[in-house]
């Protein structure tokens, strides 16, 4: 046992973490990166509008624009604070 | 017609002048006319490296500008034929480059050389987006480190998007990874990202692993490109590396832990 768990301990270096992290925030920036430039202002100004009528977060809200070959989807979600 | 060639990595420190001057140097020891471009305007240092730094009278601003040919402005190398340096200005005006300067400036020297290689400063800004808006190739440098990795990504972003190739709709860039300060000793014991990760994470094909080497830090000291030193793992590196970007199969070196005899093993070093 105390040679498996010898060799075993190895992978769990700090490189495996810095991979994990690495893959994540890619993943995320290379999103934001494919989206046109207009995204950041249109959710804020989507925010302001729900905004009158009940109070949520930058963060209830997400916009993503899919594209496909012929058209793009925009989606929007919004999560309402349950009354 | 020149093939342009880019070296870039958005973070600062991880080689990148380091390997223009070597790859720059490669290519003109293969019997092609190179030149290499500092794009680093205010912060030169090309010109150290290459241990040309009191043969600069006319620079990159200046031929821009007009005040200056561009055969004023070349410095030829003394050691390697077909090689030239163009220096950066060390003006503090971080607009001097303009891109019709630039343009006018790549399709000049394209005329008569066989690769121009821009040496990118570090960041996102003016400096770097010209260094990459015109290229044919990237090489971007890369250390297996968070930092690095993350800012290669996004400049491999700027490529396929910002770039003269991504707007017109042409071939997109060459994209070729340099993994610098590579460590394989650390790699094992998994105190380093490897190969595979960084390769994993950016996808791009690689170009070369430069092994963390002491010869790097004394080529600079004596101003001489480390790709002539052929008795160096780093410089013996970087030559496969330019055979590799010439279309040759090479297989890559010193990416596995030295072997230690048994002697070593018990005297240490």
């Amino acid at each position: 046992m105390g040679i498996l768990n010898y060799f075993r301990s190895r992978d769990k270096g700090s490189a495996s973490i810095a991979k994990e992290r690495l893959q994540i925030v890619v993943a995320h920036e290379r999103l934001q990166r494919n989206q046109p430039d207009f995204i950041p202002q249109l959710k804020r100004e989507i925010l302001d509008v729900i905004a009158k009528y009940v109070q949520v977060d930058q963060e209830d809200i997400s916009v993503s624009l899919d594209k496909s070959e012929n058209c793009s989807i925009l989606e929007l979600n919004v999560t309402l604070p349950s009354a | 017609m020149a093939k342009i060639i880019v070296i870039t990595s958005g973070k600062g420190g991880v080689g990148k002048t380091t390997s223009a001057a070597a790859i720059g140097t490669g290519l003109a020891q293969q019997g092609h006319k190179t030149v290499i471009i500092d794009f680093d305007v205010g912060l030169r240092n090309l010109d150290l490296i290459m241990d040309c730094e009191r043969r600069v009278v006319y620079d990159f601003v200046n031929v821009i500008e007009n005040d200056a040919t561009i055969n004023q402005a070349l410095i030829k190398d003394k050691r390697v034929d077909n090689l030239f340096i163009l220096p950066a200005s060390q003006t503090k005006d971080k607009d001097a480059l303009t891109i019709d300067g630039v343009e006018r400036i790549l399709s000049e020297l394209s005329e008569s050389f066989d690769y121009i290689l821009c040496d990118s400063p570090a960041g996102i800004e003016q400096g770097a987006y010209l260094a990459l808006y015109f290229a044919d190739a990237a090489v971007i440098v890369t250390n297996p480190e968070v930092s690095s990795v993350r800012d290669s990504d996004r400049i491999i972003g700027l490529l396929q998007s910002k770039s003269r190739r991504a707007e017109k709709g042409d071939t997109p860039v060459e994209e070729h990874l340099l993994l610098t300060r590579y460590n394989p000793e650390r790699v094992e014991k998994g105190e380093m990202l490897s190969i595979e990760d960084v390769k994993d994470i950016l996808a791009i094909p690689l170009l070369g692993v430069i092994p963390e080497s002491k010869s790097v830090l004394a080529a600079s000291n004596k101003g001489i490109p480390v790709i002539l030193n052929d008795q160096s793992r780093a410089g013996k590196a970087y030559a496969d590396a330019v055979s590799r970007f010439l279309g040759k199969d090479v297989e890559h070196r010193f990416i596995e832990p030295e072997k230690k005899g048994l002697l070593r093993r018990v005297f240490g070093r």
